[in-house]
C-alpha cells in the first residue's frame, strides 16, 4: 500500500514538474509565424507581381502553407522553383498548368521618357518602389530594382512602359552544361 | 639546398615549350587601331574617362579604378579614341564588352611618365593607390587587382611564381631571362612594401636558362631562387606554396592566414616598371605559338587584335582555331578581332595533328585516376556525378570551389569525359543562384517596406482628419497652410461622400453639361493665359501633354467598345452620334495635343526662366490655386465614390454631378473640373458598355441627343479654334523673349 502511494505520488510529482516546464517554454519560446511560411518565401522569387493570383509573394508562401494553393503557380520561379518548393514540403514535382502564364526571360520596365507625362501611376503599382518620379516630372525605372512583374505596364495611360529583355552579359553569363554529342559509328 | 615538398596528384604532359621560348621577345608592328577592354581585371570595371573624338596619348588614362576592386586602364599607343562601345572580347563566352577603341597615330608619342620615386618612404596606402591607378593586376591568369594583395604586413614568406608549369607557354621563361634584373628589383620592392621575412622565386627545372639568369641578378639580395620539379600544375598559387614551404592551405582560408604570399614574375616586372620607370600597365609578354610561321613571345601592347597578331606571325594553312591561354586550361577564341588584356598569355593557332581532338566520351568507369591526379585533393568523380545531376548542393560540400579547374583530371581520365567543363558549369550555376538570391532579397526588403511606408501614411492620414474632426473651424480658412488645405478638402469630400449616396440622374445630366461648357471656358482660359506673360507656357504644354493622354485613352477604348458590342455603340459616344467619330475627334484632339505640347517645350526650352511655370496655378492666384486643387481633390474622390456605387446601382453612375455644384468663375479650376469631368465620363463609357441599358447616361447632354451632338460638335469646334488662337498667341509671346 505504501509503495503504491509513493509511486502514485512520484508520477504525480513528475506530472506536475514536468507539465511545467512545458508550460514554461510554451510562453517562453513560442514561435509567432509559421516557419514554413519564411522557408517558402525564401524560394520564392520576389517579383511580387501577383501571376499566381495572390498579392505578393509572402501572400502566396501563407497560402502554399495553409494549403489553400498550389506549388505551381508562380511563374517567374520557374520548374526549378517548383522543384525547390516540392522538395521543401515533401510533396510531388508538378508542372505548370497548361493555361498558366508561361516562364518569360528576366526582364525590366523602361519608361519612354519622351511620351511620359508624369502622372505618377505606375510608382504607385512598382511593388518595390523601383520608379523614381514626381507628378509631371518625367519618371524612370530603376533598372537594378526593378523585379520585373510587369505591374506597372497596365496603369501607364500613354503606353509608354515595355518591358526589356536583360540578356546575357559576360558577368551573368553561365557555362553550358557540358553536351557528349553522340556520333554513329559505323558497323 | 631548401627542403622541398610535394603536391598531392599531378601530371607530366608534354610540353611543347620550346616552339616558343628560342626567340628573344620580338615587337610587332603597331597595330592601326586598339580596342581596349575596360575590365581586364577581376572586380568592378574600370570607368571610361575620355570622351569618343578626344586625342590620347600612350600612357594616359582612358578608363579609372571604379572601387576598392578595380584597376585603371591606360591608352596603349598614342592616337585618338574614335569609339566607347561593346566589341569583341578573349573571354570563353564569346559575349561582347565595354571596349575603348583607338586609332594610333604611329607617333607613339608618351604623356610623363610619373614614377614613384620615394615609395620606400610613402605609406603601403599611397603605393597601393599608385598601383591601382597605374593598372597593375596579377598576369598569371586571374589578373587579381596587385594593390589589394599588397595590403597584408609581415609576410613570412613572400612567394613568386615562376615555374609557368603549362604546356606550349613560354612568356615568364623569356622575361626572366631576358629581364631579371627588373624582376629581382621587383621581388625587392613587393618584399618590403610586404615586409617579407624571406623571398622566394620558385621555376620549374625545366628552365634552366631562366633559373640561372635570375640567380646572376639576385646574387647579393635576400631573394632566393628555387628550382622545383617539373610538374603541372606546380605553377598553381597554392601548390607552389606547398612545393616551397610545405604549408597547405585548407578550405576556406587564405595563404596570407599562414604569412604566405604569391605573385607571378609577370606582375612584379610591371610593378617595377610602374614605380621606377613610371610606366603604367600598357602590354604584356604573349607567346604566339602553334601553326604559325613564326613562333616565339612578343611584348604586345594592350587591346592590339589578335587577328593582327596572328597574320603578323602567319598563319599556316594548317591551323584550325585559336586558343588562349594553354591547352590545359585555355579556352577557344570566338572572334579573332578582340583585343588582348592583361590575362592573355598565350595564343595558340591549333589544328588536330597538334592537339588532337578528344574521343568522344564513354560513362565514368569509377577508376579513380581521377582522384590521383588531383592536385587540391578533391574526388572529382563524385564532383562530377553532383554536377551532372545538377545536384549543386552536394557539389558544394563535396569542396566544388577548392577546384582550380587545372584539368589533370580531364587529361587522365580513360573514359575521357570534359570533367573541367561540368565543374565550371556547377560553379557558374551556383554563382547564378547566389545573384537570384540577392536580387530576391532586395526585392523582398523593398518591398516590405512599401506595405510598411503604405500602412503608416494611412495611419497618418487617418491621424490628421481625426484632428480635423475635433477642430472644424480650422476648415474655413483657406488661406492658411497648405496641409491646412489638404485637410479641409478632405472633409468636404468625406461631406459629400455622405451626400452623394443617392445622387440623383439629373444631376448627371447637369454635371456633363457643365463639364462640356467647363471645357469651353478652360479653352478660353488658355487664350487668356496665353496672353499673359509667358509663364504658362510649359504648364500649357504639359497639360496639352495630358489631354493629348486622355484623348488617346478615350479613342482606344472607344475602338474596342466598338469592335466588341456591335448594338451598344450609340452609348459610348458622349457627344456625337457615332462612335467613329469620337475616336477620330479624340485622335485629331490627341494629334493637335501633342503638337501644341511640342511646340510649347520647344519655347520652353528657348526661354530656360519659365521652368518655374509647371506649377499649375503659380504665384499670382495662390488662393485661386489652392481652391482649385482643393476642389479638383474633392471631386476626383467624389467621382471615384460614384464610380463604386454605379457598378451596384446603375442608375446612380452619373456621379461626376458634385463636381458641378460649386460655382466658380475661376478658369483654371475650370479646366482642371472639365479634364475631371471627362475622365470621369470616359469611366462612366466603359460601364455603358456593359450595360446596354445605361447607355445614355454617360453621353454628356443626354435625351435631345441630336440637338446635344451638334451643340458638342459646334463647341469642340470652337474650342479647337480658341486652343489654336491661343497657341498661336503663345508663340508670339514667346518669340520676343530669346
Amino acid at each position: 500500500m505504501n509503495i503504491l502511494l509513493t509511486a502514485l505520488g512520484v508520477m504525480a510529482l513528475l506530472a506536475i514538474v514536468l507539465g511545467a516546464i512545458l508550460g514554461f517554454a510554451s510562453v517562453r519560446f513560442r514561435v509567432d509565424a509559421d516557419p514554413l511560411v519564411d522557408q517558402i518565401d525564401a524560394i520564392l522569387p520576389q517579383t511580387q507581381c501577383g501571376q499566381c493570383g495572390h498579392p505578393g509573394c509572402r501572400p502566396y508562401a501563407e497560402a502554399i502553407a495553409s494549403g489553400d494553393a498550389d506549388i505551381n503557380q508562380c511563374p517567374p520561379g520557374g520548374e526549378d522553383g517548383i522543384r525547390k518548393l516540392a522538395e521543401l514540403l515533401g510533396v510531388d514535382f508538378k508542372p505548370f498548368d497548361g493555361e498558366a502564364a508561361e516562364p518569360k526571360p528576366k526582364s525590366v520596365a523602361r519608361i519612354d521618357e519622351t511620351t511620359c507625362i508624369g502622372c505618377t501611376l505606375c510608382i504607385q503599382a512598382c511593388p518595390v518602389d523601383a520608379i523614381v518620379g514626381a507628378a509631371k516630372q518625367m519618371h524612370t525605372v530603376i533598372e537594378s530594382e526593378c523585379t520585373g512583374c510587369e505591374l506597372c505596364l497596365a496603369p501607364c495611360p500613354v503606353d509608354c512602359i515595355r518591358m526589356v529583355p536583360l540578356g546575357t552579359s559576360v558577368e551573368t553569363w553561365k557555362w553550358r552544361y557540358p553536351v557528349i554529342p553522340i556520333r554513329t559509328i559505323k558497323a | 639546398m631548401r627542403q622541398l615538398y610535394r603536391f598531392h596528384g599531378g601530371i607530366h604532359p608534354p610540353e611543347f615549350k620550346d616552339l616558343s621560348n628560342g626567340t628573344p621577345i620580338a615587337q610587332p608592328p603597331l597595330p592601326a587601331r586598339l580596342v581596349v577592354p575596360v575590365s581586364q581585371h577581376l572586380g568592378a570595371p574600370a570607368k571610361p574617362c575620355v570622351a569618343v573624338g578626344e586625342a590620347v596619348l600612350k600612357g594616359q588614362v582612358i578608363a579609372g579604378a571604379d572601387g576598392r576592386v578595380s584597376a585603371a586602364v591606360h591608352a596603349p599607343s598614342s592616337g585618338r579614341v574614335v569609339a566607347i562601345a561593346n566589341a569583341d572580347v578573349a573571354h570563353p563566352s564569346g559575349l561582347p564588352q565595354t571596349c575603348i577603341s583607338i586609332e594610333t597615330d604611329g607617333l607613339d608619342r608618351w604623356v610623363g611618365k610619373t614614377p614613384l620615386p620615394n615609395w620606400q618612404d610613402a605609406d603601403n596606402e599611397t603605393v597601393r593607390a599608385f598601383l591601382r591607378d597605374m593598372g597593375v593586376v596579377g598576369q598569371g591568369g586571374a589578373v587579381f587587382p596587385t594593390a589589394l594583395k599588397l595590403g597584408v604586413s609581415q609576410l613570412d614568406t613572400l612567394i613568386v611564381n615562376g615555374a609557368e608549369c603549362e604546356p606550349f607557354i613560354s612568356c615568364d621563361d623569356r622575361l626572366m631571362r631576358e629581364r631579371a634584373q627588373e624582376i629581382a628589383k621587383g621581388v625587392m620592392i613587393a618584399g618590403t612594401l610586404t615586409c617579407a621575412a624571406e623571398m622566394l622565386i620558385g621555376v620549374e627545372d625545366n628552365k634552366p636558362e631562366a633559373i640561372a639568369a635570375l640567380k646572376a641578378a639576385c646574387a647579393g639580395t635576400p631573394i632566393e631562387v628555387v628550382s622545383v620539379p617539373t610538374r603541372y600544375p606546380s605553377g598553381g598559387a597554392k601548390q607552389l606554396i606547398r612545393i616551397l614551404t610545405g604549408k597547405e592551405v585548407p578550405h576556406g582560408m587564405r595563404s596570407t592566414d599562414f604569412g604566405v604570399q604569391c605573385f607571378n614574375v609577370g606582375t612584379l616586372y610591371s610593378l617595377k616598371r610602374a614605380i621606377v620607370d613610371g610606366e603604367p600597365v600598357i602590354s604584356r609578354v604573349v607567346t604566339l605559338t602553334g601553326e604559325l610561321e613564326r613562333c616565339g613571345n612578343t611584348e604586345v601592347l594592350l587591346g592590339t587584335p589578335i587577328e593582327h597578331l596572328l597574320a603578323w606571325a602567319g598563319v599556316t594553312a594548317r591551323c584550325d582555331g585559336v586558343i588562349v591561354g594553354g591547352p590545359m586550361m585555355g579556352f577557344p577564341l570566338g572572334s579573332r578581332a578582340a583585343g588582348v588584356s592583361k590575362a592573355v598569355n598565350c595564343l595558340i593557332a591549333r589544328s588536330d595533328t597538334l592537339l588532337p581532338q578528344r574521343p568522344p566520351a564513354m560513362p565514368c568507369i569509377r577508376c579513380g585516376a581521377c582522384a590521383d591526379a588531383c592536385p587540391a585533393e578533391l574526388q572529382p568523380m563524385e564532383l562530377y556525378w553532383h554536377a551532372k545531376a545538377r545536384e549543386f548542393g552536394p557539389a558544394q560540400e563535396a569542396n566544388l570551389f577548392d577546384c582550380i579547374e587545372c584539368g589533370a583530371c580531364s587529361y587522365v581520365c580513360p573514359s575521357q569525359l570534359p570533367l573541367v567543363d561540368f565543374y565550371k558549369f556547377a560553379k557558374d550555376e551556383i554563382w547564378a543562384a547566389e545573384r537570384d538570391k540577392k536580387a530576391a532579397d532586395l526585392a523582398r526588403a523593398r518591398h516590405e517596406f512599401r506595405q510598411f511606408r503604405i500602412e503608416r501614411d494611412k495611419a497618418e492620414k487617418a491621424e490628421r482628419l481625426a484632428a480635423r474632426a475635433a477642430t472644424p473651424a480650422a476648415a474655413a480658412a483657406p488661406d492658411a497652410a497648405k496641409a491646412d488645405a489638404i485637410r479641409a478638402a478632405m472633409a468636404k469630400a468625406a461631406e459629400r461622400k455622405a451626400s452623394a449616396a443617392p445622387p440623383p440622374t439629373d444631376d448627371a445630366k447637369r454635371a456633363a453639361i457643365e463639364a462640356a461648357m467647363a471645357r469651353a471656358a478652360a479653352k478660353k482660359a488658355e487664350q487668356q493665359d496665353a496672353d499673359a506673360p509667358p509663364k504658362p507656357v510649359l504648364d500649357d504644354a504639359k497639360r496639352a501633354a495630358i489631354e493629348a493622354a486622355m484623348a488617346r485613352a478615350a479613342a482606344r477604348k472607344a475602338e474596342q467598345q466598338s469592335a466588341a458590342a456591335l448594338e451598344a455603340e450609340a452609348a459610348p459616344a458622349p457627344a456625337a452620334q457615332p462612335v467613329i467619330d469620337d475616336a477620330k475627334r479624340a485622335a485629331i484632339e490627341a494629334a493637335m495635343a501633342r503638337a501644341a505640347a511640342k511646340k510649347a517645350a520647344q519655347q520652353g526650352a528657348a526661354v530656360p526662366e519659365t521652368e518655374a511655370a509647371p506649377a499649375p496655378a503659380a504665384k499670382p492666384v495662390i488662393d485661386d490655386a489652392k481652391r482649385a486643387a482643393i476642389e479638383a481633390a474633392m471631386a476626383r474622390a467624389a467621382a471615384r465614390k460614384a464610380e463604386q456605387q454605379s457598378a451596384a446601382a446603375l442608375e446612380a453612375e452619373a456621379a461626376p454631378a458634385p463636381a458641378a455644384k460649386p460655382v466658380i468663375d475661376d478658369a483654371k479650376r475650370a479646366a482642371i473640373e472639365a479634364a475631371m469631368a471627362r475622365a470621369a465620363a470616359k469611366k462612366a463609357e466603359q460601364q455603358g458598355a456593359a450595360v446596354p441599358e445605361a447607355e445614355a447616361a454617360p453621353a454628356p447632354a443626354a435625351k435631345p441627343v441630336i440637338d446635344d451632338a451638334k451643340r458638342a460638335a459646334i463647341e469642340a469646334a470652337m474650342a479647337r479654334a480658341a486652343a489654336k488662337k491661343a497657341e498661336r498667341e503663345a508663340q508670339k509671346g514667346q518669340d520676343p523673349q530669346p
